[in-house]
């Protein structure tokens, strides 16, 4: 096997909930995502660490996985990456393997599958502050026993232990020629013959070492899924003879009907030989600390309340219920800041610089689009901090525990609340997240449903039709019902979202049984430093965007909508009709008129498709193009004081804003969202399914609203 | 009697699996399997799926996966 020396590089591997971005985050000081929940950490993040020295080097941060042997996507990730690294390419100089110290026994298993490849181990035992103080560890003689080079006792909470495990690894690449042991776990002499054939195709295949060729032996008839690894290893340029993958699957087959006809459980036989030996080695250590099963932990007790079969489906739509109040409610204060901040910078330009072209295109152009939607930056932190909280907390992993038997019931599976309700934030980090559910048809039924659970890119577009035409009345003192409008919208992209859900499960048809083996992490004070960065990050992430897409189409915009004019000094009323822009909306207007949206509004939901928020900044735009007045107009205002110079009646009644409401709840506009899709699914032909039917029922819903809103008499 | 019969808070030993091997091999990579005892601490709502703390930890599953894990109390 080659090894690459020069690019020092090290991996993070560990079980789900053992702490290991919180370790990725002390040792690279980049901004991560420390989570309770069974396998978020799904993308690949790499930082850079420094050891004492200075010298510095990469960190790999791995999904968390329970076993070399894969059975979630993302846990496939790490068993492709791992047999990658035994190919040949680039492998890491230490594996460091990331043990939570109060679960020493299940996370240990990974770390001693780790140990069979050739590359030095290190092993963080991280959690110690949680370890109660009558388990002793004597870590040199555990790392001698089960083969790692170190045990470093620490806790990336409470930052301590981390200077020692930096030694440690730079102790493991300096002492580089590893010279590996041999295979841990004594074989019976007659499983030794079963596997003889399929080692020693591995062995003149690849440059495996005999103890290497042993544990591969073993995980291949474990799992299917380890044949589909060698596959991909073959898709992916690592030349093997054309003929190994039919030799591999006979011999495997083989070697399977031998054990079947010694009644020997081969699927479990790996993990049983390893638990048995790693539980020997730790008991004899008096590690086995005899567990008090009866014993009730602090989660436990808490669990009495929050998994109760009353109180607990009723607390967590509490919850709901009061972080979305809390987005239309708390959040008006600093709204209105943003909102004032903005106007009065659009007056001091108004004043600074001289009258013409350049300063109506920063002031109606640029300020006026980009304003209107960094007004939307509280409420979009706000959901991501209560979403983040949620799931740090431990609580996500109880709502999927929960939720299971439901989502079930309508072919999702508990493992879909998650990416769903993440799907609140952003569908693109909720469709990444659905890599945690096995089963690849509730997966995808997870993807296809998950736009519409409404985007905080919708959220402009809610917040600015539902503050300007839903009165701020209160409904039996306490329900503010601008806050129910809004809940309504959420729950209506949500039940449709189930309903659908359900239809799609009768129609797509895939093979496999899904299971709902899920850990509960024990509740944990979320960590703070952390909860913060990830909404500051997501907050930087708006802005950015906003500051690119939505800077570049308020521009275009601006010149659509003031070009071509009689008289280039002043605009007025009609000037913006004739103009490109007012074309544009013109031509589209038969085909929305049924849904009572004139053609600024067309105008809107053209700009859209490249992000929903767009809408309200190209709305923005083309008023303060039409007042080109003193300084930013207060889109709001505008919306409610537009008449429509026919009729003499206001052309957006609450009626209209119902039904463009809805039409964003329902549309596919936002092309990021189906790149991803595409990257997921492999397959052109699922996003488009989504867009074909997101869309007409968005039109449909919207044309059920208004026709039907004018038929009652509303509006 | 397999989990599934178990009452809420009380204590097995697991016995054997049957049925489902996928799952088996889950299960057994987490340390869950024939001579380690278990609690099964609830049913979720909604007659959901289960809890159990095993070894140092809680884990949930389903109850018709529960019917296949044969334990002894």
């Amino acid at each position: 096997m080659k090894k690459n020396i020069d690019q020092k590089w090290v991996a993070l591997v560990g079980n789900p909930n053992c702490g290991k971005t919180a370790i990725f985050n002390l040792l690279t000081g980049l901004n991560q995502k420390v989570s309770n929940y069974p396998g978020v950490t799904v993308e690949k993040k790499i930082g850079k660490a420094q050891f004492a020295n200075g010298d510095q080097f990469d960190l790999l941060d791995l999904p968390g996985t329970y076993s070399l042997t894969p059975e979630s996507m993302d846990e496939r990730i790490v068993t492709e990456q791992v047999l990658h690294w035994t190919h040949g390419e680039n492998p890491p100089s230490v594996i460091v393997s990331v043990v939570d110290a109060t679960n020493l026994s299940r996370n240990l298993y990974l770390s001693t599958q780790l140990t069979d490849l050739e590359i030095p181990v290190v092993v963080a035992l991280n959690m110690m502050d949680l370890v109660k103080n009558n388990l002793e560890i004597d870590t040199k003689k555990l790392a001698q026993d089960i083969g790692v080079k170190a045990i470093i006792p620490m806790s990336a909470i409470e930052r301590w232990g981390q200077d020692e495990l930096l030694d440690a690894i730079h102790g493991s690449i300096k002492t580089g020629n590893f010279v590996n042991g041999k295979f841990p776990i004594s074989l019976k002499k007659d499983y030794v013959n079963i596997l003889q054939p399929l080692k020693e195709l591995l062995l003149t295949n690849f440059s495996y070492d005999d103890r290497f060729a042993t544990a591969q032996a073993l995980r291949l008839i474990t799992r299917n899924s380890t044949i589909d690894i060698y596959e991909l290893l073959l898709e992916n340029g690592f030349s093997v003879d054309k003929s190994f993958m039919s030799d591999l699957k006979e011999i495997r087959q083989k070697a399977v009907d031998d054990f079947e006809e010694m009644g020997v459980k081969h699927r479990i036989l790996e993990a049983t030989l390893r638990y048995a030996w790693l539980d020997g080695v730790l008991s004899e250590a008096k590690l086995i600390v005899d567990t008090n099963l009866s014993e009730e932990s602090f989660s436990e007790k808490v669990d009495k309340v929050l998994t109760h079969s009353w109180s607990g489906p009723f607390i967590f739509i509490m919850i709901l219920y009061f972080i979305f109040q809390s987005i239309f409610t708390w959040v008006s204060v600093p709204m209105d800041w943003i909102d004032s901040g903005v106007g009065w910078i659009g007056l001091q330009v108004l004043h600074i610089m001289p009258p013409g072209m350049l300063r109506d295109l920063i002031v109606e152009g640029i300020i006026a689009g980009v304003g209107a939607i960094l007004v939307f930056l509280p409420q979009i932190l706000m959901l991501m901090f209560f979403m983040t909280v949620l799931e740090d907390s431990g609580y996500m992993a109880r709502v999927a525990f929960m939720m299971d038997r439901f989502m079930t019931k309508i072919g999702l599976h508990g493992r879909s609340v998650l990416p769903l309700m993440s799907g609140y934030a952003c569908a693109i980090p909720g469709i990444m997240s659905t890599r945690t559910i096995d089963s690849w048809k509730e997966r995808l039924i997870t993807i296809l449903v998950l736009p519409l659970m409404s985007c905080s890119a919708r959220l402009p577009v809610y917040t600015l039709m539902i503050g300007a035409f839903i009165p701020a009345t209160s409904l039996l003192g306490f329900i503010n019902l601008q806050g129910l409008t809004l809940v309504v919208m959420y729950f209506l992209g949500t039940a449709t979202a189930f309903v659908l859900a359900k239809i799609f499960s009768i129609f797509i048809k895939t093979k496999g049984k899904s299971s709902f083996v899920m850990e509960l992490p024990p509740y944990r004070t979320p960590l703070w430093r952390s909860v913060f960065r990830i909404v500051f990050n997501r907050g930087k992430v708006f802005i950015v965007h906003a500051g690119k897409i939505i800077m570049s189409i308020s521009i275009i915009l601006w010149f659509l909508a003031s070009f071509p004019s009689n008289d280039e000094a002043s605009f007025n009323n009609n000037s913006i009709q004739q103009s490109y822009a007012g074309k544009i909306g013109h031509a589209i207007e038969p085909v929305i008129k049924p849904l009572g949206f004139d053609w600024k509004l067309g105008i809107g939901l053209i700009t859209s498709f490249a992000a929903r928020e767009v809408l309200v900044s190209t709305m923005a735009t083309i008023y303060n193009v039409e007042s080109d007045g003193d300084g930013v107009v207060e889109l709001k205002v505008a919306m409610q004081n537009d008449i429509n110079p026919e009729t003499g009646k206001p052309i957006y009644t609450p009626l209209v804003a119902l039904s463009l409401i809805v039409f964003f709840v329902y549309a596919a506009q936002c092309m990021a969202t189906f790149a991803i899709v595409r990257n997921e699914t492999n397959s052109w032909k699922w996003p488009l399914l989504m867009i074909v039917y997101m869309n007409t029922l968005a039109y449909g819903a919207s044309l059920l609203v208004y026709q039907g809103g004018k038929i009652l008499g509303f509006g | 009697m397999t989990l599934y019969d178990l009452e809420d808070g009380k204590i097995a030993t697991i016995q054997s699996f049957s049925g489902e091997m996928e799952l088996q091999s889950r299960l057994v990579e987490m340390g869950i399997m024939p001579g380690i005892q278990i609690r099964r601490i609830k049913t979720a709502p909604m007659n959901g799926p289960i809890e159990i703390k095993v070894r140092d930890y809680h884990v949930s599953l389903r109850q018709e996966d529960a019917h296949n894990i044969m334990i002894s109390e």
